[in-house]
């Protein structure tokens, strides 16, 4: 058996880490309940517009995506700066967004096809044209229910 | 061999070092999003069946390039757009064919705004260049002023909030009694003040043709 060499008097007691795991899985529940798993990178710029009388999207399994913002500084040079639309991880036209819908559906499963949302994740600079161009894009496959993704505040704050 | 005669403790040393691994993991591969936003349903697409409208019943906002809002032929600012909306929809104008005005409401009963709730419809019309915010903006208001309507019935006839009873009956805790009544009242209040949003068909086409 080791014997323990007894400390020299004088010295300064170890700060007590045992409770350092502790500390830190109260801050990895704290992440992983308030934040939400990354499906794919953004490549537009995506300030959300504020808005007061939101309503929670429903389960996430049943929402599709489209994003749609300036492209960010990398992509600038090859897409231009006007506002264009990412559509999972590539940018696209607005007659694509049809087919893009249409087979986003066929990947879910039968019973949730017809309950879907399609959630405009756009930017609050976006010009409306490109915005009723795909609406109209959505309303020719039937996607009829839209969420204009927004945060919550104050709507008065999108103007600046 | 001789055995210990205490169990040997497990080693918490690395439990931190296991944690903070599991932190960063999820520090990188997760984002803060936001997974509200403004519900709306978008029309059929072969709903082309034209109605006639009596002129009264119709709010028109059109939104320009440069943000600015007109509303019934008037530039308004956005913070004034709630109440306007408020004052059209609750007007209750109709005298029905009983001599009575429609019970619900408490507008003013002006002659040039709506007849009834139920036949009010909004118009909005947006420029292909102006903003999402400000759309948005718009859009929150509209909502903004049915609420306020909605909530005001429903604490009326029920004595709660129409937004409470709304997340009470899309709740997955709630049971299904409390559903079955809650879906009743929450189709009564929408029946009184159904949200006719209309963004101009018309408008949108003839602005295709200049890209």
């Amino acid at each position: 058996m080791a014997k323990f060499t007894k400390k020299k008097d004088g010295d300064l007691p170890a700060v007590s880490t045992a409770s350092l795991p502790d500390i830190v899985f109260m801050l990895l529940f704290f992440f992983m309940t308030v934040t939400t798993m990354k499906d794919s990178s953004l490549m537009v710029e995506n300030t959300l517009p504020n808005a007061t009388e939101v309503k929670k999207l429903e389960k996430k399994d049943r929402v599709i995506y489209i994003y749609v913002g300036k492209p960010t500084q990398e992509y600038q040079k090859v897409f231009g700066s006007e506002p264009k639309i990412q559509l999972n991880d590539k940018f696209a036209n607005v007659d694509e967004v049809g087919t893009f819908i249409l087979a986003e559906r066929a990947k879910k499963p039968q019973e949730l096809q017809n309950v879907l949302t399609t959630a405009l994740k756009v930017d609050k600079n976006a010009n409306m044209g490109l915005i009723t161009d795909i609406k109209q894009e959505l309303r020719k496959v039937n996607a009829l229910k839209v969420n204009y993704t927004t945060y919550e505040g104050d709507a008065f704050n999108n103007l600046q | 061999m001789r055995r210990t005669r205490e169990n040997p403790e497990v080693h918490a040393g690395s439990m931190a070092d296991i944690a903070f691994l599991l932190l960063i993991f999820f520090l990188v591969t997760t984002t803060i999003e936001t997974d509200k936003g403004l519900d709306r349903k978008l029309p059929q697409e072969d709903n082309q069946t034209s109605i006639v409208v009596n002129e009264r019943n119709v709010f028109r906002i059109s939104l320009n390039k440069y943000d600015q809002l007109l509303v019934e032929e008037k530039i308004m600012s956005t913070d004034q757009l709630k109440d306007q909306v408020i004052a059209f929809l609750d007007n209750g104008g109709e005298v029905g064919t009983d001599g009575t005005y429609c019970d619900y409401c408490k507008g003013s009963r002006n002659p040039e705004l709506s007849d009834n709730p139920k036949e009010a419809i909004i118009v909005l019309n947006s420029d292909r260049n102006a903003s999402y915010g400000m759309y948005v903006n718009i859009q929150d208001q509209l909502a903004a002023a049915y609420n306020t309507l909605r909530n005001r019935e429903a604490q009326r006839l029920y004595g709660q909030d129409f937004d409470q009873m709304e997340d009470r009956y899309y709740a997955p805790e709630s049971n299904a009694s409390e559903k079955n009544i809650l879906k009743e009242r929450v189709e009564t209040i929408r029946s009184l003040f159904p949200m006719n949003i209309s963004e101009a068909e018309l408008n949108v086409q003839s602005q295709n043709q200049n890209l």
